[in-house]
């Protein structure tokens, strides 16, 4: 478990992160080091050199910001698990950040590592698709935004340039949502994991939306099914029915030893339904 | 009892981890020490035509680097099996291959660097090319016609066959049952999982010509002995072993690995001191692995529930090589308990020993035992269903009586003691066992999966007597030194053979050695793992210490307080059986005269003086005992489980778990208790989590700990442990060894339990771990889509 050799840089500013990004071929960059380190001393990634955005001062505040709460790119997980600002506004970011690996790795891991990472197995994307988040990013061109549902392109791949930075995350709050996961006995990752979002208009659902990850090589947005419990009641039946309709979202789900892509599929319909009951629950 | 024997004395060995004093072969350091790594083989089965080792040797830092040919010139034997049974093939064990590599893992070539990275580096930059052979991975696959042979001079890949029990009785009793039940499972691989990874380190002194090797062994002395006389040929006499704090063996430290010949090889060809030290992966794809087997069996009964007859056929896959004692643990400690706590005429059973394109099997916590338990208690409850019967009352029908003991079973053990009704009685009270039931029928009429699960198991632990282990194909003897050396202050070492990577032997040998000596505690220091400071030993596994270890050390203190007990005579002036050596104080007084009398440091002291000694006694106060067992000891457990299945995610929630074991009389309870607990999640592992499989190609599929799952504590409820106490009659001590019982029927009591959960479902088996999706498709497969 020993990395192959490797320059190291400790970025004071985002500007000088992206510097060292198009300067250095095969640069890195490190904050949490949850995801990138483990790979290293597996060589499975052998960098040049690491970019160290850890003490970049901050990047690491999370606050709400009208209707939606922008948080910091080196926000730990177990910093959103924790922030009032998230508890409060978007419950369901708070249970997503408080289900990812344990606490060690909240600890340490931070939000745009995980996003940039883009794990199939990752907690973080479902969510970020659910509830339309947006990925602020700095590069050599100046700062831009990208929908999380531009963000997430395949496996392990995300629409970064090589040289951007993740500054932030604003997502918008949500009282009717809810995370849930089933977990892999061994990573802690999710085998699937299923973020549900309902607003409810008057009796019946007004909007829904559920990110899927785990599934496939990337998060996906299960669309027909949120667009079948929309317009009426969430009731058992229709949430069921729209359950049902969760594998639309992906074609070859992925295996392995655990789980096979067809038990996944069959998880992801279990976890849907549950997830929407609870979100609904939630909407009030 | 005495002061300490039956108490739970805290631990002494706890301060030094729990602060990070301990003392791990990787704290082994020196200033001019270069760092070992190895380069390991991808492919499980390939013929190397090319090795380049040029660029890796002239990277900076990198000291030497070395292929198997060098080992091979330079003196290094191949890896020994240490027990053989009749006939066995052993296939060539190279501690580096020179042409073909048989297992993922297999070592290629060896590099010494300055430092761990730039030797990782080296080793990447070895060229090797591999041509792929065809490859065989099953237990039963191996003995296909026309399956690829991983040995070509090794027929069939069989390395050996074994057979025991009377045949002619089994079959008398399938020709005369009224019902039988059949059962085909898979035993699966499981992956050892030590906290510590393997270790090695070693010192030439090239004035001397004395060679110190430390390693994460359970039993330093034989592999003393295997490095001499077979591997690396360094006299006993000029070879150290020391085997320092070890984190973590359960079996899988037991072996004479290829590592600890490669690193004191270097040492002396570099002269330097050096050190290899597993990464996990090493660890996950060259640790000798547990179980394996591939099993076909039936059980024949009377209408009325008696039990009449077992029959077994077992594949038990040992890998690519035989392991140092891989032949042992699918022989004489798994077919010889195929009898388990019933009263069976007819149990007869064989295996076949097969090959194939993975890591070796060998010992791995309970060893064949809960190989032999989860086979046997799947086909009670198999033949409770076929009865109409409740699965405890068919036990208790057919448990061997407590006035039954010594017991001989069909298969060659002499069982010592036990009271497995009062075991099953103890166990059903404790977890409420009608209440269950009733809440179970309640849970049903709910929808719920909810199933109750219950066992009761035999061990045979405390291996072995040396002459039995002899008849059945071991190269040495299953005794055990002890070494009580009282010093002039009156202040005790003791010696022991046995090894603590764990256990808490400083706490629970000196809890012995304080009650027979009558001293204090804290005055008894408990010496372990060096052939240097050690007289000889032959380690710990087998759940063997206490009742081998410690008794050992009783004979040794017996000895002393013999002496003591003279010498106070002599100085008291009386005759020796007017005076009498106290045990609660170490005093020896005149009979009926407490006050007049000497103290043991007193007489400890009178002893290296020398001045005042009886007519002809010798000085000094130093005796060492060599204990061999007249038995194995048989602990015995009943375990009762409660479960509920999620009817749409097919998880399994441990609901209850009660453990009632009878581990003979017990010295620390806490320690044991521990031991218990540990062992029952390692046996829920093998039920739940634990995958270890290879792909057809010989691929690790669970090569990491992303992958394989060792048991979390989320993953039971809090383990209610009680025990029952019968003694074993032959050794001085009445212990039986508790370091396995748990692991044994933790598996089979949850299969048993989540069977019975989804009974209703129609489902009758399911190959272990019993993981969500195995479930889900069992279910699908009775006809209950879901």
């Amino acid at each position: 478990m020993f990395p192959s050799q490797f320059d190291y840089h400790r970025a004071a500013s985002v500007a000088e992160a992206v510097e060292l990004l198009s300067s250095l071929p095969d640069a890195k960059l490190v904050a949490g080091g949850h995801s990138l380190i483990p790979a290293m001393k597996l060589r499975a990634a052998q960098p040049s050199a690491l970019v160290d955005i850890g003490r970049i001062p901050g990047l690491s505040d999370v606050s709400r910001d009208g209707d939606s709460l922008v948080i910091g790119a080196l926000a730990t997980h177990a910093a959103v698990a924790d922030s009032a600002a998230v508890r409060g506004g978007c419950p369901m970011l708070a249970e997503t950040a408080a289900a990812i690996g344990d606490i060690q790795v909240r600890n340490r891991g931070t939000i745009g590592g995980s996003l940039a990472h883009a794990d199939p197995g990752a907690d973080y994307p479902a969510a970020m698709l659910a509830l339309g988040a947006e990925v602020t990013a700095v590069g050599a061109g100046g700062e831009r935004t990208i929908a999380a549902s531009d963000f997430f392109v395949d496996i392990l791949t995300t629409a970064l340039a090589d040289n951007e930075v993740i500054t932030s995350v604003r997502v918008p709050c949500a009282a009717g949502g809810a995370y849930l996961k089933h977990r892999h006995p061994a990573s802690s990752y999710a085998v699937v994991g299923v973020a549900a979002c309902v607003g409810m208009d008057g009796g019946n659902v007004g909007s829904c939306a559920i990110g899927i990850n785990g599934v496939t090589g990337k998060a996906v947005l299960a669309d027909a099914a949120a667009a079948a419990l929309c317009g009426g009641p969430a009731d058992a039946d229709r949430i069921a029915a729209a359950a049902a309709r969760v594998g639309d979202a992906f074609d070859e789900p992925l295996g392995d030893l655990y789980a096979s892509g067809e038990f996944r599929a069959h998880l992801a319909g279990v976890y849907t339904k549950r997830a929407l009951a609870l979100a609904a629950e939630r909407a009030g | 009892m005495g002061r300490y024997v039956g108490t739970s004395v805290k631990r002494v060995e706890d301060p030094r981890f729990i602060q990070g004093k301990g003392r791990y072969v990787a704290n082994i350091q020196f200033p001019d020490m270069v760092y070992v790594a190895i380069k390991r083989s991808p492919e499980a089965h390939a013929r190397i035509t090319r090795i380049d080792t040029s660029a890796a040797a002239a990277m900076d830092g990198v000291v030497a680097v070395f292929t198997g040919q060098d080992f091979k010139d330079g003196g290094c034997g191949s890896l020994p099996c240490g027990w053989l049974v009749p006939d066995t093939k052993v296939p060539d064990r190279p501690i580096v291959v020179t042409d073909r590599v048989c297992h993922v893992g297999d070592s290629v070539a060896v590099v010494a660097a300055r430092t761990p990275y730039i030797a990782a580096d080296a080793v990447e930059a070895i060229e090797v090319d591999y041509e792929p052979l065809p490859t065989v991975v099953d237990a039963r696959g191996a003995m296909d016609e026309g399956a690829p042979l991983v040995h070509a001079e090794i027929e069939d890949n069989v390395s050996y066959h074994w057979a025991l029990g009377d045949q002619e009785a089994c079959d008398k009793a399938f020709a005369e049952a009224d019902e039988v039940v059949e059962v085909e499972l898979v035993n699966q691989r499981l992956i050892p999982t030590a906290m510590e990874p393997r270790a090695a380190a070693a010192q030439w002194d090239a004035a001397s010509e004395e060679m110190t090797v430390w390693t994460t062994s359970q039993n330093p002395h034989p592999i003393r002995l295997l490095l001499s006389a077979f591997t690396l040929g360094i006299p006993e006499s000029k070879l150290r072993v020391i085997s320092p704090d070890v984190g973590g063996g359960f079996g899988s430290k037991i072996f004479h690995y290829p590592e600890e010949v490669i690193v004191p090889w270097v040492a002396r060809e570099v002269g330097r001191p050096a050190r290899w030290v597993a990464t996990r992966t090493e660890s996950q794809m060259t640790d000798s692995q547990g179980r394996d087997h591939v099993t076909v069996a039936k059980l024949a009964m009377t209408s009325d529930g008696a039990f009449t007859g077992l029959d077994v056929e077992t594949w038990a896959n040992q890998g690519a090589y035989l392991s140092t004692f891989a032949p042992l643990i699918p022989t004489a400690l798994y077919i010889t308990l195929l009898s388990g706590n019933y009263k069976m005429p007819g149990v007869f059973g064989k295996v076949h020993g097969t090959l194939t394109n993975t890591v070796p099997v060998d010992a791995y916590r309970g060893a064949g035992r809960p190989e032999a338990a989860y086979l046997v208690e799947r086909l009670v409850d198999l033949a409770a269903t076929r009865l109409g019967r409740d699965p405890l009352d068919l036990r208790r029908q057919n448990a061997i009586p407590k006035e039954d003991f010594p017991y001989q079973t069909p298969v060659a053990f002499l069982y010592d003691s036990g009271d497995y009704d009062r075991l099953m009685t103890t166990a059903a009270d404790r977890a409420d066992y009608a209440g269950m039931r009733q809440a179970q029928a309640e849970a049903r009429a709910e929808g719920k999966l909810r199933g109750v699960g219950v066992v009761c198991c035999i061990e045979a632990s405390g291996p072995a007597p040396s002459a039995v282990a002899g008849s059945l194909g071991s190269a040495v003897g299953f005794w055990e030194s002890g070494e009580v050396r009282v010093h002039p202050t009156g202040q005790v070492s003791v010696f022991t053979g046995s090894h603590a990577h764990g256990q808490g032997h400083e706490t629970t040998l000196a809890q012995v050695v304080a009650d027979e000596l009558g001293v204090p505690i804290e005055s008894v220091e408990v010496v372990h793992g060096d052939t240097g400071r050690v007289n000889f030993g032959m380690g710990t596994y087998g759940s063997r210490s206490a009742c081998v270890g410690g008794s050992a050390l009783v004979r040794s203190a017996e000895k002393v307080r013999a002496k003591v007990l003279r010498i106070g005579a002599h100085l008291l002036e009386a005759a020796e059986e007017d005076v009498v050596y106290d045990r609660d104080t170490g005093r020896v007084h005149v009979k009926g005269s407490p006050d007049s009398g000497k103290d043991f440091g007193e007489l400890a002291f009178a002893a290296y003086t020398a001045h005042n000694l009886p007519e002809g006694m010798e000085p000094g106060l130093d005796f060492v005992s060599f204990y061999d067992p007249a038995n194995f000891t048989f602990p015995a457990s009943s375990h009762i489980c409660e479960v509920e299945v999620c009817s749409d995610t097919w998880e399994v929630r441990i609901l209850r778990y009660v453990a009632v074991d009878d581990v003979g009389k017990v010295i620390n309870p806490m320690i044991v208790e521990g031991q218990l607990q540990g062992g029952i999640v390692q046996g829920v592992g093998q039920a739940l989590t634990e995958i270890g499989a290879y792909s057809d190609d010989g691929q690790l599929l669970s090569g990491t700990l992303l992958e394989y799952a060792v048991p979390r504590a989320d993953l039971l409820p809090g383990i209610e442990v009680d025990r029952i106490e019968t003694p074993s009659p032959h050794n001085p001590l009445g212990v039986k060894g508790a370091g396995e019982m748990g692991t044994i029927a933790a598996t089979p009591v949850v299969a048993n339990a989540v069977l019975d959960a989804l009974a209703p479902l129609g489902v009758t088996h399911i190959e272990l771990p019993l993981t969500p999706e195995r479930i889900w498709r069992a279910v699908q497969a009775a006809g209950n889509g879901a």
